[in-house]
């Protein structure tokens, strides 16, 4: 089978990927996942996939996804957090991947809070 | 203690991210003409001198002042140690570090390869601005992937961040692997077919 996915496709998909950031200046949530020793041996690699799926499956707009070094929080790994423009910014922990999809339905998309896997919110 | 060298390589090349390195070359051979599995990671971070080389290797002499350093070097040098190879940094402060890692590739203690396209989506996510180049290969067959390839043609490095981008990069480096490992042979029958 000859490959399937190439530089092309890419050229193709930069287009798709444009539009998804096109107001980024302004109004953008982001997500980032702790991704020092304690976060990769807990599973942060995971979550972070599941969340650039989640995003893909859903096709939102605005959103950048990134990752940070260890923040002295281990035992709580895999960390997430959520920042929406103008709220605080919320720290998820002692995640898996299978939360992954109910916190980008719930805060992501419509602004609510997932209270039980919440650790910390910073202003 | 990580469980793959996927998970190896996305927490070694955190060090280099911190070190201020802006090029990353990660070699992977999954096993050499002489039985290795070889796993090398060099940068052009800010690097080390003797003494904090000798450092980062021994969990015991770490110190909390010093942020870069924690358990994943000691980590990857017990696993390349308890699978009957070798370890090896060296650096050069103003210049760059490369680590080298080497494993027996059949003994029963040598670290599976692990999810190998989700470290190089992570990274190139996580650190969009840094020329990641990784070079995998198997027996005579490589597969490379190259940040500056991916940036000539998304050319905005915040791209790297988006979904689609992402999931594009995780089939190409999927199949570049499978492919190098495959290769000759799939490549035949679709001829024929």
């Amino acid at each position: 089978m000859p490959k399937v996915t190439s530089l092309e496709d890419l050229r193709r998909i930069k287009e798709q990927a444009s539009d998804l950031t096109s107001a980024r200046s302004k109004g953008k949530v982001r997500v980032i996942v702790g991704m020092g020793t304690c976060g990769i041996a807990a599973g942060a690699r995971e979550v972070m996939q599941a969340v650039l799926a989640e995003l893909d499956k859903r096709g939102l707009k605005d959103v950048s996804v990134e990752t940070t070094g260890c923040i002295g929080m281990c035992q709580q790994e895999p960390l997430l957090d959520i920042i929406r423009p103008g709220e605080p910014r919320i720290t998820y922990g002692n995640l898996s991947a299978a939360d992954v999809p109910r916190i980008v339905a719930e805060h992501l998309v419509n602004g609510n809070v997932v209270e039980e896997k919440v650790i910390g919110r910073a202003d | 203690m990580l469980d793959d060298l996927s998970q190896h390589i996305l927490d070694i090349a955190e060090n280099s991210v911190a070190a201020g390195a802006s090029r990353v070359d990660v070699l992977l051979a999954e096993e050499d003409d002489r039985g290795f599995r070889v796993l090398e990671i060099r940068d052009n971070g800010r690097g080390m001198d003797a003494e904090m080389v000798r450092r980062v290797t021994d969990p015991f002499v770490t110190s909390r002042t010093t942020r870069r350093v924690g358990l994943g070097i000691p980590f990857l040098k017990q696993a390349a140690e308890l699978a009957g190879g070798s370890f090896s940094i060296e650096s050069v402060p103003g210049s760059g570090t490369c680590l080298r890692a080497a494993f027996r590739a059949g003994w029963i203690d040598c670290p599976p390869l692990g999810d190998l396209p989700a470290t190089v989506v992570t990274l190139f996510a996580g650190y969009p601005d840094i020329r990641w180049v990784f070079r995998f290969s198997c027996g005579e067959r490589s597969f490379e992937v190259d940040q500056k390839e991916i940036l000539e043609i998304v050319e905005d490095p915040e791209l790297m961040r988006t979904p689609p981008v992402a999931s594009w990069l995780r089939d190409f480096v999927r199949e570049g692997l499978e492919e190098m490992r495959t290769g000759g042979e799939v490549r035949a029958q679709s001829n024929e077919s």
